[in-house]
């Protein structure tokens, strides 16, 4: 473990990703305090995507440094084990397993053993049945604990997922686009359950909705054919002439 | 999800399967043994033959079920293990032939002197013992299986990328065996067996004896699918099969999970393989056929893929089929009726026939529930409240 070179949690320097000759990412520098919730919002196409694939190992990037609590360098290592790290990623579409019940679904997410040898073997603990219940109480999911995922509608599935991030009990989440598809009283639940998740964990928050975005009131980043554009309050943002014209089109 | 994983694997399905299984596997024997052939009750010892020969293919069906029904690996080669694990078992017989073959050499077998080899290959010492022969059933197909899970799933190739380099597996074995200097009797395989364990292999008590073993293996190749299903380990798999990133991003190693399965399936693709060629008295490299492979994998999906039971009912039905059809007028149309029983079961019984099963079953009892709560509901407005 090398020593620490930052305060951040988290610590993009200069990375660079491309696709076929298309830079998804354009020598793109961030960094997220512990404990801060950073809202990132970008036209599609903007790399927000990407920049949470080279984040959790799903991507190499071509150059840059990519360092998580400061002396973990993430490029160097693959999705289990950035996950075994403490960064989790809830995805663009909510991905639950649909044919699991929504209980199984955070008793896997649960922090625990991982290895196959100590799955076939486990039996639960009490202490793991009070978590599971107190996060389905948390996600507003405690009456449906028994049915399938598959069958819950789509907002309550953005939730089971935030659950299991929850579950999993890391220190960095990612939620990519958690409103996408949710009525305006879902979205106002869901940014009030984002600010809870907040007290105790940092959150990095990719959303389209403005309207959401201005509820959480977090620091804004702009991203732009993958680079930032601009960073600040939401009001300094939406009011900055380039991102007005990137979002317009000029 | 509670309690020890012995009781999560023992649900009352699979207790009266195994109980079904266990009467099974006693009365056959005995009704083919102590009846006299006049009895109407008497199994005669073909047909004893035969059923153990089911009994195989539906270790195997299990085997390919744990993998695909549960794991999403599907697997176009898994004859190759029932074959490899057949091939081990077919050394050991052809060594206990000793003097009693065509040329009544002691060391080597008949096709060794034939092809004027001076002495026995490295690779075919140790297989007088049984117990050598035993071990090498379970270690070929499980380090085959190993060695190529290793590379496939690390590199992360899945689907039907996986499936088209399984039966690419298996065809290229079929080649190699056909070859007479690979050393296992080329085209003609391994056969003219005589002994098992100082038995004879054609004797109807061996017979009986053999079907016996084969369920024995069959129940407790079911019990062992039953407790990695029911356990943490087997809802991983299931996860796995349904949303194998999400399940990356949990922290778990996906490709430690396949390759557990992988070559737990392989090795019980061996042991059916090994109980089935004493009870055919013969393996050639036909069984390594890639079409073998995906006859299994139909057999499967008749049944019912991720139930287990549905896969040695599959395996059963279709193979008694099979006899039927090709005993008949209609064998030359087998061919016809497996490939078209494959695309109406994908059509109109994609969850095959326990799995279809289970689905109204549940829906019935999802229906009854919702009556009842109906009722209750009723039930309780009509009541007079305790206060009054």
């Amino acid at each position: 473990m090398a020593n620490r070179t930052t305060s951040a949690l988290l610590y993009l320097d200069a990375v660079s990703v491309s696709f076929d000759g298309f830079r998804a990412l354009n020598d793109l520098s961030l960094t997220v305090e512990p404990g801060e919730m950073r809202a990132i919002i970008g036209p599609n196409g903007a790399g927000k995507t990407t920049m949470m694939d080279v984040i959790t190992g799903r991507t190499r990037p071509d150059k840059g440094d990519v360092f998580f609590d400061g002396s973990f360098d993430l490029t160097t290592m693959d999705e289990t084990q950035i996950a075994e790290l403490g960064i989790g990623r809830k995805f663009q579409k909510p991905t639950v397993f649909e044919m699991h019940t929504v209980e199984d679904n955070l008793r896997l997410a649960l922090k625990g053993e991982r290895q196959a040898r100590k799955t076939l073997l486990w039996r639960e603990t009490p202490a793991e049945q009070a978590r599971i219940s107190e996060i389905l109480g948390i996600i507003r999911l405690g009456g449906v604990r028994g049915r399938v995922a598959g069958s819950l509608s789509h907002g309550q599935k953005q939730w089971l997922e935030i659950g299991m991030l929850l579950a999993q009990d890391p220190k960095l989440l990612l939620v990519d686009e958690p409103v996408a598809g949710m009525t305006d009283v879902e979205t106002h639940q869901t940014a009030e359950l984002l600010k809870e998740i907040n007290r105790s964990k940092t959150v990095v928050v990719v959303e389209h909705d403005m309207t959401f975005v201005r509820e959480l009131g977090v620091k804004v980043t702009c991203l732009h054919e993958g680079s930032v554009l601009a960073e600040g309050t939401i009001d300094q943002v939406s009011t900055n002439e380039r991102v007005v014209e990137v979002y317009l089109g000029r | 999800m509670t309690g020890s994983p012995l009781i999560r694997a023992l649900d009352r399905g699979a207790v009266a399967f195994i109980f079904v299984l266990v009467a099974i596997g006693i009365a056959v024997p005995l009704l083919n043994l102590l009846l006299p052939p006049s009895s109407p009750w008497h199994v005669p010892t073909y047909l004893v033959a035969l059923w153990g020969k089911y009994v195989c293919y539906a270790i195997l069906a299990l085997s390919i079920d744990l993998i695909w029904g549960y794991c999403g690996i599907l697997s176009l080669g898994h004859g190759a293990f029932f074959a490899l694990g057949g091939y081990a078992m077919g050394m050991y017989l052809m060594r206990q032939i000793g003097t009693r073959g065509v040329y009544a050499d002691p060391i080597r077998p008949d096709f060794m002197v034939f092809l004027n080899w001076p002495e026995l290959p490295v690779y075919w010492y140790g297989f007088n013992y049984f117990a050598y022969a035993a071990l090498m059933v379970l270690l070929v197909p499980g380090l085959l299986a190993f060695v190529f899970g290793w590379f496939a799933f690390r590199s992360r190739v899945t689907g039907v990328y996986l499936s088209i380099i399984t039966q690419a597996l298996t065809f290229a074995l079929t080649l190699a065996f056909f070859r007479n200097n690979f050393g296992f009797g080329g085209n003609n395989g391994l056969t003219d067996f005589k002994d098992i364990l100082g038995f004879n292999v054609q004797a109807q008590s061996t017979r009986a004896a053999l079907f016996a073993i084969s369920v024995a293996a069959l129940i407790i190749g079911f019990f062992i699918c039953r407790t990695i299903v029911a356990s943490k380990l087997g809802m991983v798999l299931v996860s796995i099969r349904d949303a194998e990133a999400r399940t990356r991003f949990l922290g778990y190693r996906v490709e430690s999970y396949k390759l557990f399965v992988f070559t737990l399936s392989a090795c019980m693709a061996g042991v059916a393989g090994a109980l089935y060629v004493p009870q055919v008295g013969i393996i050639n490299p036909s069984e390594f056929a890639p079409g073998n492979s995906i006859e299994a994998v139909i057999w499967v999906a008749v049944g019912g893929r991720g139930t287990l039971i549905g896969a040695v009912l599959g395996a059963v039905i279709v193979n008694y089929g099979k006899t039927t059809f090709t005993s008949g007028v209609l064998a030359p149309y087998w061919l016809f009726v497996l490939g078209s029983l494959f695309v109406l079961v994908t059509l109109l019984l994609p969850r095959g026939i326990v799995g279809t099963w289970r689905h109204m079953w549940q829906k019935h009892r999802e229906r009854q529930d919702a009556i009842a709560s109906a009722h209750a509901a009723a039930d309780a407005e009509a009541a007079p409240k305790p206060a009054e």
